[in-house]
């Protein structure tokens, strides 16, 4: 009996139901945070496809000047279906939900998360929030054509199915929400005896942070779209200037929640960062203080910078100062990361696996991204690229370059410990290379044509800038191709994949102290902290265990 | 198989945090307030554009009608609190009947609600109408925020009621007893935010004139 109980103890998370059914419904059902945390991975992993789908559909539109593939109504739906589905459905979700769901309670030493079943009503709430958003394309009216940004007057006007998409909006608000909740009451109530705030792993803190984010600014967009909503319903004339309302306001509320909403999508992908460095540098992080920090103070200021979406559709000038000042402020923290990420590396021993290849690929994408956005945060420049291409290039290579490619490394590196499978080194290392480079070939030009002067969200464009417009749409090719590369490999090592061990980079914080992949609940025994969390010295005790 | 399900399911049972509970349910009311907080920017913008046009707008609501249910809420906050003092005390009969008159005091401001805004409705004043889309601006906002903002409080109230039935029946089965209220006590809380929401509401519409 005794021997049985522990044979099941021992057997993977996903092979144990948690509750009193087995087979579809175990999953469906389930509370365990490591279940959820895959439920999402699989919803959200479909989404960016589609997403990527829909971004390499627009660019063989643009191959080549006038009417290509596709009519210019279609465009508009696509580049709004594109941002939707990619902000909403994927990026603010992706590293929290999969990541943090899976590795947070872990990271804490803790069974679980501290409301179970409200985490498994987040993800239904999001489901629900994703069909509605479906349902928007085929309803009659079509597809919602205003961009991501549901911009007033025109998210008033158009015919198409604004409100259904705005509510699946707000339906997914509210899961985030949830989300953020129950992540800040984890974090306080469920660490483990010795685990001091100063003892948690720098992704515990970047999920934190995000939390509260995510808790103080969702809200602000949950009022404003509802607003929208009742405005196209029953026309009481908040934001409509025919009734005396004002447009500006909206852009205003919509950025209060929407710049914060980057950091909820930056933050959690400068943790990830924080744990491969210091793994694959066999070094404790550099300033680890100064990191935790920085995460909450780009939380704050972050929230304070929302007016620089808005230095050309009319603000005061003082107003637009103060606004560019903070801009360049929110600046300094992430570079405190930067310098201390390199740093971390200086006199490690490094071991360049592919998760720290992909760190790498962030570090320089990240940092263009960076780099570009302060010409864009000072007044002067700004008004020569308002609504550019540039802007576009801008916001993908800190979303993309950024958080999309360190989706990317902690899939590779958490990837063996979630499914206890290794995937195909070599192939993962030939991808990063490729990725990074469809990548530039993609985004880069689109600097270079924003400078000139192409305007954002067109659907045609003068013949001078074909040959950037040609490069862009082949570095479209090259990344899409990585990426289902990537999916191609990952699924080979779900079923062919060799066993992976309990610790195949070398890591020390509390998920690599357990099996690959964890049982259900985590620990045996609720482990006692004893150390630093990159303490580099446990991984000789960590061998003979 | 079965044996280590049940041992897991156990646990997850046993697992009670009633400070974690409480914390989770203040983040959530913190929302709540934001939410509103976001309402409340709008308004104040819009009464300092249209001063004047708000001011014409304000005198037209029922102030007496506003207080009768700000006193009828204010006293619903007091029964709540009171029904949780006397689960501590393990009074169920009594904490049952102090929600109940909760649940009434609620049905009642609903109700007086109802004849306020229909009211108004016979007087062809809602959002969209003739006669209102007739006047300026100003007062076109005024009763948009106003429909608006009771309409989203109202809303409140009705959540409320319903989880304030819920706690009524958990009372009922000795879920929520003299050791383990928590769950009463969030709900208390989520009823004080509803009451304090009011609170605001009930000045910025019908007493600045």
């Amino acid at each position: 009996m005794a021997d049985a109980t522990t044979a099941v103890a021992e057997k993977p998370y996903y092979q144990v139901s948690t509750n009193k059914h087995s087979g579809i419904l175990s999953w469906l059902l389930t509370t365990d945070h490591k279940r959820i945390g895959l439920m999402y991975f699989a919803a959200i992993i479909t989404f960016f496809l589609v997403g990527v789908i829909i971004g390499v559909l627009m660019r063989l539109e643009l191959i080549a000047p006038g009417r290509t593939i596709m009519g210019p109504q279609t465009y508009n739906e696509l580049f709004t279906l594109h941002g939707v589905i990619m902000i909403f459905l994927f990026i603010i979700p992706g590293l929290p939900a999969i990541f943090g769901n899976f590795f947070l309670p872990i990271q804490i030493g803790a069974r679980d998360v501290a409301f179970p079943r409200l985490n498994l009503l987040s993800y239904y709430i999001y489901v629900i929030g994703a069909i509605m958003a479906l349902t928007s394309l085929f309803l009659p009216g079509g597809p919602i054509d205003t961009g991501w940004t549901f911009y007033i007057p025109y998210s008033i006007r158009s015919t198409t199915n604004v409100s259904m998409a705005l509510l699946a909006a707000f339906v997914l608000g509210f899961s985030s929400i949830l989300t953020g909740i129950n992540f800040i009451t984890t974090v306080h109530r469920m660490r483990a005896p010795g685990m001091g705030w100063f003892r948690m792993p720098l992704f515990v803190w970047a999920t934190y942070a995000t939390a509260w984010i995510q808790v103080i600014a969702t809200p602000v967009i949950g009022i404003t779209i509802l607003l929208v909503v009742i405005e196209r319903a029953f026309g009481v004339g908040i934001f409509d200037p025919a009734l005396g309302g004002d447009p500006i306001l909206f852009q205003h509320l919509f950025w209060i929640y929407s710049h914060p909403a980057v950091y909820i999508m930056i933050l959690p992908a400068m943790g990830v960062v924080s744990e491969i460095i210091p793994t694959f540098s066999r070094r404790t992080i550099f300033g680890y203080k100064q990191i935790a920090y920085s995460s909450l103070a780009i939380a704050f200021i972050g929230y304070l910078v929302w007016g620089h979406h808005m230095f050309s559709s009319g603000m005061s000038d003082t107003d637009a100062m103060i606004f560019s000042l903070l801009t360049f402020l929110v600046a300094l923290p992430s570079g405190v990361k930067i310098f201390n990420w390199v740093a971390t590396m200086y006199k490690g021993s490094i071991d360049p696996q592919p998760p720290f290849l992909w760190v790498m690929a962030f570090i320089v994408l990240f940092s263009i991204g960076g780099l570009t956005g302060l010409v864009l945060g000072s007044l002067a420049t700004d008004i020569h690229l308002t609504d550019t291409y540039f802007v576009v290039a801008h916001f993908h290579y800190v979303m993309f370059g950024g958080t999309g490619t360190i989706f990317f490394a902690a899939l590779h590196y958490w990837f063996p410990k979630m499914f206890g499978k290794m995937y195909n080194i070599k192939f993962s290392k030939i991808a990063v290379v490729t990725y990074f480079i469809g990548f530039n070939m993609l985004y880069f030009p689109k600097f270079i044509m924003g400078y000139m002067g192409m305007p954002r969200r067109y659907y045609d464009y003068l013949p001078m800038f074909t040959p950037y417009q040609r490069i862009s749409t082949i570095g479209s090719w090259i990344l899409a191709g990585t990426i289902f590369f990537m999916v191609g490999y990952f699924i080979h090592a779900l079923y062919k994949g060799k066993k992976a061990t309990s610790n195949p980079w070398g890591g020390v914080t509390l998920e690599w102290h357990i099996s690959s992949p964890p049982i259900m609940e985590n620990f045996h025994e609720i482990p006692t902290i004893t150390h630093e969390p990159y303490d580099f010295s446990q991984l000789k005790e960590m061998k003979n265990e | 198989m079965s044996n280590h399900q049940e041992t897991a399911a156990a646990t997850h049972q046993t697992h009670r945090d009633d400070v974690g509970a409480k914390m989770g349910m203040w983040l959530f009311l913190f929302t709540e307030v934001l939410l509103f907080g976001g309402l409340f920017l709008v308004y104040a913008v819009y009464r300092y554009q249209y001063q004047q046009q708000f001011h014409i707008a304000a005198m037209e609501l029922n102030t007496g009608i506003g207080t009768l249910n700000t006193i009828i809420l204010l006293t619903s906050s007091l029964t709540v609190a009171l029904s949780i003092a006397a689960i501590q005390k393990g009074n169920k009969f009594l904490s049952m009947i102090l929600i109940s008159t909760t649940l009434i005091l609620a049905a009642m401001f609903m109700v007086n609600k109802f004849f306020e805004w229909s009211t108004k409705f016979s007087h062809g004043i809602y959002p969209g109408s003739k006669e209102l889309a007739a006047k300026p601006n100003g007062q076109i906002l005024f009763y948009g925020l106003y429909f608006v903002m009771t309409g989203l409080h109202g809303l409140h109230v009705l959540v409320g009621m319903v989880v304030l039935t819920f706690m009524l029946v958990f009372i009922k089965r000795d879920i929520i007893t003299k050791d383990s209220y928590a769950k009463l006590e969030n709900s208390g809380l989520y009823w004080h935010l509803v009451d304090l929401i009011w609170i605001f509401l009930f000045p910025l519409f019908y007493l600045i004139q």
